[in-house]
């Protein structure tokens, strides 16, 4: 989250309203470790990441839903092995959890 | 009031160690406590005594540099018994250590373009020299901190903070600067110290290491020549030489091609 500041800041002074995933957990092979971070505004910028690129796309849609129905923030989950999980993978067959929420604080 | 993302940006802007709690599941999703040592806790997970628990157990994982996520009752219970029947809570705990220092002594071409690599790989950088007209901020824009300054006082400033996430790399060349930069760097917890010179270079230095007194098992940890050895020419290769070792160094891997070897990748 740490490289996220100078945008986050930006995005705030503007008033933009925004969500930051951060990975929380990963099982099997995966690129970043917890605590990596992006974001998404409400006009669909992007700044940081979470995998290899494999899942950002899903994250991006996830996020934009969380603001327009003013959803609570929680854990989604990406890769093969998990019941709930999305029909985004990683490429290299890990599952990562991210946990989503809008920066109100 | 300021609010606790405004906190956090300021603690981890002046490099202050600094963790989130956060739940992220249950009736109190998204609640956050922001913890530092020596600093008032901010926030709350939505019950005082689990804010008191994770607060304590935040501030240890901050201390190890370790981020996880841990399971507690809805008013902080951590015992298995205590678990049992009730519902738990699931807290991400995100630590935030300062970034690691690399001190680059020797204002030469090698030094900007490692200070690059360095700044890439999330390093503070503080470039050394005892020579005024090279140690400049014009001539390397990228360093954090420059010193016009010989080894003693360097390691006088910045020695007793320097651990195992840390590096010191001495391109020098000169036996008046690398020879005090060694000695220096290795009455510290440095996790890194590499010296730059041909074999010629490093075989002459081992000998004005021995007249100071430092030999063998003195010298285990410093690496010189140093860099891993994939045929860097230019200062970037270079560059990119030292960072490798640096990393292989720290996971204490071979550095081979991942092609010629098996097992897991990370």
């Amino acid at each position: 989250m740490r490289d996220l500041l100078d945008d986050l800041d930006r995005w705030r002074a503007a008033g933009k309203r925004c969500v930051v995933g951060r990975v929380v957990g990963i099982e099997g092979s995966g690129p970043r470790e917890a605590g990596a971070a992006m974001a998404v505004n409400e006009d669909g910028e992007v700044v940081g990441s979470v995998s290899g690129g494999c899942v950002e796309g899903a994250v991006v849609a996830e996020a934009l839903e969380m603001l327009r129905e003013k959803d609570s923030a929680r854990v989604v989950t990406f890769g093969y092995s998990d019941d709930e999980a999305f029909a985004v993978g990683l490429t290299c067959g890990g599952t990562i959890h991210l946990f989503l929420q809008e920066l109100t604080w | 009031m300021i609010s606790l993302y405004d906190e956090l940006a300021r603690r981890l802007r002046a490099h202050t160690p600094t963790a989130l709690a956060v739940v992220i599941d249950g009736p109190n999703a998204g609640a956050t406590l922001l913890v530092s040592p020596n600093q008032p806790t901010m926030g709350s997970l939505g019950d005082d005594e689990l804010s008191r628990v994770a607060a304590r157990d935040t501030l240890g994982e901050l201390e190890a540099g370790r981020t996880s996520t841990r399971h507690y009752g809805p008013q902080g219970q951590t015992t298995p018994e205590d678990l049992a029947d009730s519902p738990t809570v699931r807290v991400f705990i995100e630590s935030f250590a300062p970034p690691p220092h690399m001190v680059i002594f020797g204002a030469v071409d090698f030094t900007s373009a490692l200070a690059r690599a360095a700044k890439l790989l999330g390093y503070r950088v503080t470039v050394c020299d005892a020579r005024k007209v090279f140690a400049t901020a014009r001539r390397f824009p990228m360093a954090d901190n420059i010193m016009v300054a010989w080894p003693d006082e360097v390691f006088a400033v910045h020695g007793d903070q320097l651990s195992q996430r840390d590096a010191v790399c001495i391109l020098t060349h000169d036996p008046k600067f690398d020879v005090p930069a060694i000695q220096g760097a290795l009455r510290t917890n440095v996790g890194y110290i590499g010296v730059m010179g041909s074999r010629k270079t490093h075989a002459k230095r081992l000998e004005r290491l021995a007249e100071v007194g430092l030999r063998g098992d003195d010298l285990a940890r410093v690496m010189s020549p140093i860099g891993l050895d994939i045929g860097a020419r230019t200062p970037e290769e270079t560059a990119i030489s030292i960072c490798g070792e640096i990393i292989a160094r720290r996971t204490g891997r071979a550095a081979q091609s991942l092609s010629t070897t098996t097992g897991a990748i990370h």
